[in-house]
């Protein structure tokens, strides 16, 4: 089942208070074999300042469907607006910023310099430059680690370092591709917490690509099942838990039901096969 | 406890010195017996290969002689068929550091042509190859109409090339230098294009992605990321060059007729007989190598540590 909201059915009303708006998108890889259908008729609509996450399986197409926002994947059939422009003049608009799964910070330059890296290629200043990468980087909680190169950080602080990163362009999407997924526990329930923090105090739109139940739970309004063969959306569930929301809110009946509706909507998709 | 402590003989650690060259032994002792064994095979090989002319000799002045004799002559020869390591190293100290270096018999002045040679050869080369790496790497046309080519430009022998290098460069009227830094150039391109070409491509996707989602242009996708990244395959690359355009510099004396190098010095040492001279001619242009090749890795050394390696 698609829920789509009324109002963005017709592709002419492309309503710019609509950071994501997919309709009928399709995507095969053609593969040396078979062709591989990684989305069939995904139709989505994300506005600003919402919190969303992709969760479901390996192949569910839930990162395709990112790096199709990102323009960084071309659609077979379908449209993609991202705020209310073709993902491609998007992307050349520097509209979002990317939190790959890994870090991919460049080993050869400090967490500063990383973390200006997008600032030197849109042509800020020198001193301006410097200026915005330390802000964020005190947004994520490194000051004072500017002149460490990633190899002297641990896993959960070069991620940190890559979030600084995407948010140095200080774009109004924020892009996450299971940033989290290779940290352990601890680390990622603490950066999960400051990253809702975040996002409360930035009204950022966060797209999050995740396969932890909990983690989708916690952090988004909205969770977009997803599943496989082909990757489709089965389900979109809105979270009710109000927010600002702590990390012991997990244990709360409200947080297990939508946890469970969650889990049914992965089993109806045949997740669990 | 109620006895009175017994004063424990005091361990002393031993001082920084000691340890330092305890340190530099453990490293040297391999060297060394290397160096030592390869002496005595050299001494005996002298014996050996010097015998003929030794023992024709000795048998002319008709006194009877053993081994001591023969060993002793075949050390002493003028011009010997291997001379010993004695000779070759008192040769060596003579023309470095007892000739004028203006002297046309000064080793360090020959060398100092053969550096020049070297090192222009080498800089071209380095053009060369990062050029071709970066077209190749951005052009699918260059890469496939491109690289058969310069691995085919290494499968033809440098002594074919070479005379012909000199000829035509000569009749232009560049002068000798220009053709031998050309023929160091064509030796030493080739290790820096192929790693090159690897290392502009050894950026992992996610870094490549990285740029894409800031819409950054091909220049600043090649200054950002892919020369960097490609650096410690430059200096891998660049060890092997140096010590190629050395090679080449060399070659490219022998058929120039040139006067002064240490290709002519082998050259001129082959002509008259002098072995002495071609060995010690032959020992300048090993350190030389050595040498360039240990400031290469310096250089290295410097640039990783500039760029946040881990020292």
């Amino acid at each position: 089942m698609i829920q789509e909201r009324a109002e963005h059915l017709s592709p002419a009303a492309a309503d710019p208070q609509d950071a994501v708006v997919a309709k009928g998108l399709s995507l095969v890889f053609q593969t040396a074999d078979t062709p591989v259908t990684a989305l069939s008729d995904v139709n989505l609509t994300i506005s600003r300042g919402e919190f969303v996450s992709f969760i479901g399986p390996s192949g569910c197409g839930k990162t395709t469907l990112m790096r199709v926002i990102a323009d960084l994947e071309r659609p077979t059939s379908g449209s993609m607006l991202v705020n209310g422009v073709s993902a491609e003049d998007a992307r050349l608009a520097r509209a979002y910023g990317y939190v790959f799964q890994a870090a991919a910070l460049y080993p050869w330059r400090n967490v500063l310099k990383n973390v200006m890296l997008p600032l030197e290629i849109i042509g800020v200043p020198a001193p301006a430059r410097r200026e915005r990468a330390l802000k964020q980087l005190a947004l994520v909680g490194l000051d004072g680690f500017e002149r460490k190169y990633p190899w002297q950080l641990s896993g959960g602080m070069q991620q940190r370092v890559s979030i600084a990163r995407a948010l140095a362009l200080e774009p109004a999407l924020l892009l996450m591709d299971e940033p989290f997924g290779a940290l352990d526990e601890i680390t990622r329930d603490h950066l999960n917490e400051q990253l809702l923090r975040l996002w409360e105090r930035t009204g950022k739109t966060v797209v999050f690509v995740t396969h932890s139940i909990s983690e989708a739970v916690f952090l988004a309004n909205r969770i977009v099942v997803m599943s496989p063969r082909p990757g489709r959306i089965v389900e979109i569930i809105d979270n009710p838990i109000p927010g600002p929301r702590k990390l012991d809110v997990r244990d709360s009946p409200e947080f297990a039901a939508v946890a469970h509706r969650v889990r049914e909507a992965l089993r109806a998709g045949h997740s669990y096969d | 406890m109620t006895e009175a402590a017994v004063p424990l003989p005091v361990l002393r650690p031993p001082g920084p010195l000691a340890r330092r060259l305890a340190a530099l032994w453990q490293h040297a002792w391999p060297v060394l017996l290397v160096v030592a064994i390869g002496l005595l095979a050299w001494y005996a090989g002298a014996v050996a290969l010097n015998a003929p002319q030794v023992s024709e000799r000795l048998d002319g002045i008709g006194d009877p002689w053993g081994l001591p004799e023969l060993a002793q002559g075949a050390w002493a020869m003028e011009r010997p068929v291997l001379p010993a390591p004695h000779q070759v190293a008192l040769n060596w100290w003579a023309s470095v550091f007892e000739t004028e270096i203006t002297s046309p018999r000064s080793l360090v002045h020959h060398a100092g042509v053969t550096l020049t040679a070297t090192l222009l050869g080498f800089a071209l080369g380095m053009a060369l190859g990062v050029t071709l790496a970066i077209g190749v790497v951005h052009n699918a046309v260059l890469d496939r109409a491109l690289l058969p080519w310069i691995i085919a430009s290494q499968t033809i022998p440098i002594l074919a090339i070479a005379p012909m290098v000199v000829v035509v460069l000569g009749s232009l009227g560049y002068p000798p230098l220009v053709s031998k830094a050309v023929i160091s150039m064509y030796l030493c391109f080739f290790p820096v294009a192929i790693g090159m070409v690897k290392g502009l491509r050894s950026p992992d996707p996610l870094q490549r992605d990285l740029m894409r989602t800031y819409s950054a242009s091909g220049a600043q996708t090649l200054w950002k990321l892919r020369l960097p990244a490609a650096l410690p395959f430059l200096f891998a690359s660049a060890k092997v060059a140096i010590a190629t355009s050395l090679v080449g510099a060399i070659v490219g004396e022998l058929p120039t007729g040139a006067q002064a190098g240490l290709g002519a010095r082998l050259l001129s040492g082959s002509y008259f007989g002098q072995t002495i001279q071609i060995w010690s001619a032959l020992f300048m242009a090993a350190l030389l190598g050595v040498a360039l090749v240990a400031a290469v890795g310096l250089v290295e050394r410097l640039t990783m540590r500039f760029m946040g390696g881990r020292a």
